[in-house]
């Protein structure tokens, strides 16, 4: 059965972690979990195919964790503080992980940040639904008792998110 | 929010990075030592530790005499064991649930740096042989699947909450924190976004035109906070259980704090003609916090 489309769908770089993605990847969640144990770090990284065979994972679950394309692992119903455990048997910090899932090296995804982070501007549809809004009108002043510390101004826009997520239009073909 | 806990831990506060985040509450820690609350209602959302995929509650109260702190991968976080607050926890559960809200009661629950985070945040780095200056009820809410309860069941919640407490037999000095966002996203190729517009007319509207903010449906938040930016509509439970109208106090902002933007906003309910003392409310718009006083 093709999945439920829903309206975040039309989110770019983005893969919502809703229910029937929960369901599908109970099994890597409950993976990425067992690394709670040192015991079972150690089993893992001992043989990591042979582990990996008790969580019922399907074949392209199985590759995805092996090869760590983390965003096929979220696409495939990972979520992301349960990969983040896969991350840190590896020794790999979080931005190591948004490195990868972005596309950048670790030091430009740093440098990003420190510039005040990804824009929003071309970031917030995949069909040129771009408006900003229209729940929050930015502005209205403030009451005078507060004191706003600046915030750090907004990175000039950048690149559009590459659309990594092709696989994810043959998803209906390729379920039953 | 674990790389805020990770500077606390290994003692990088003074570095130039992390003072331009920790300095801003430096207010806020003097505002809650003047405050001295009884009790400090914390929403906050767990980051799998406490729950996993096997169980997801929406609303989970923690109704424990104590609540250690997890471990996250790195030995739990050098702070001190959170005592609960038994007594009033049972009474808000059970004036909860007869308002018709569907509540998980945790009775034994281990707390993650979701809520030990912000407690630093507000109450200061504490030796793990330490004590926080006052008890916790932890209130953790679902934001890892989606969908999180709507902004407006939080809301009513926060209502819910502050009747409860309200009818409490025992005046007591009571908090009420909530945590979550500000924008940001930490998986896929979007991750990195930060909308500082956005965050900035969510804190106005928190005392502006909460109402407007009770309206935000979820692609909202996500399209513009970022996935992880839902977690905002965990702010809705604090401001519900505000009066009315509110004063801001306090605010604020700063990006970045590791992949998020960082706020705090402290909101107070306007004196009563009554002539109660003006309940203080904290919100915390942090990569966390929101700290209220419903009771004063």
């Amino acid at each position: 059965m093709a999945r439920e489309q829903h309206d975040y769908d039309d989110i770019p770089g983005t893969f919502v972690f809703d229910a029937e993605r929960s369901r599908e990847g109970f099994g890597i969640n409950m993976f990425c979990m067992s690394l709670m144990k040192d015991e079972n770090r150690k089993a893992f990284k001992a043989n990591e195919a042979e582990y990996l065979k008790k969580f019922k994972l399907t074949p392209e679950q199985t590759e995805a964790v092996l090869k760590r394309d983390y965003n096929r692992m979220l696409e495939l119903g990972g979520n992301i503080y349960f990969t983040a455990k896969l991350g840190a048997t590896d020794g790999h910090s979080f931005q190591h992980l948004a490195a990868v899932m972005t596309g950048n090296s670790q030091d430009d995804y740093a440098k990003m940040m420190l510039g005040g982070g990804r824009n929003i501007e071309g970031n917030r549809s995949r069909t040129g639904k771009n408006a900003p809004s229209k729940f929050l009108a930015a502005g209205g002043g403030q009451p005078a008792a507060a004191k706003t510390a600046k915030a750090k101004p907004a990175a000039k826009p950048k690149a559009k998110v590459k659309a990594k997520t092709s696989k994810t239009k043959s998803r209906s073909a390729k379920r039953k | 929010m674990p790389a805020i806990g990770a500077a606390l831990d290994n003692n990088k506060t003074e570095e130039p990075y992390w003072k331009r985040v920790f300095s801003g509450f430096e207010k806020s820690q003097e505002w809650m030592r003047q405050c001295k609350p009884d009790v400090a209602i914390i929403v906050y959302n767990d980051h799998a530790s406490a729950f996993s995929v096997e169980m997801i509650p929406t609303f989970a109260l923690g109704c424990a005499a104590e609540f250690p702190p997890a471990d996250e991968g790195w030995g739990p976080r050098p702070v001190p064991v959170v005592k609960g607050y038994p007594a009033l926890a049972s009474h808000i559960a059970q004036s909860v649930i007869l308002d018709e809200f569907d509540l998980t009661i945790c009775n034994k629950m281990e707390v993650d740096h979701g809520m030990t985070v912000p407690m630093n945040l507000l109450f200061g780095k504490i030796p793990k042989d330490g004590h926080w200056p006052c008890p916790v009820i932890p209130l953790a809410v679902n934001v890892v699947m989606y969908p999180p309860p709507t902004g407006h069941r939080c809301y009513m919640l926060g209502r819910a909450i502050k009747k409860a407490v309200e009818s409490y037999p025992e005046d007591l000095k009571v908090v009420i924190f909530g945590t979550g966002g500000l924008s940001h996203q930490i998986s896929g190729p979007r991750a990195g976004l930060i909308n500082s517009k956005w965050d900035k007319a969510f804190l106005d509207n928190l005392s502006k035109d909460p109402q407007k903010l009770v309206k935000i449906p979820h692609i909202e938040y996500m399209r513009e906070a970022g996935a992880e930016g839902i977690e905002m509509v965990m702010w809705l439970i604090m401001r519900g259980a505000l009066d009315d109208k509110v004063d801001e106090v306090y605010r604020f902002y700063t990006v970045p704090a590791s992949n998020t933007a960082v706020g705090h906003i402290i909101l107070a309910n306007r004196a009563k003609a009554s002539g109660r003392k003006p309940a203080v409310k904290h919100k915390r718009a942090a990569a966390r916090t929101k700290v209220d006083r419903i009771r004063g």
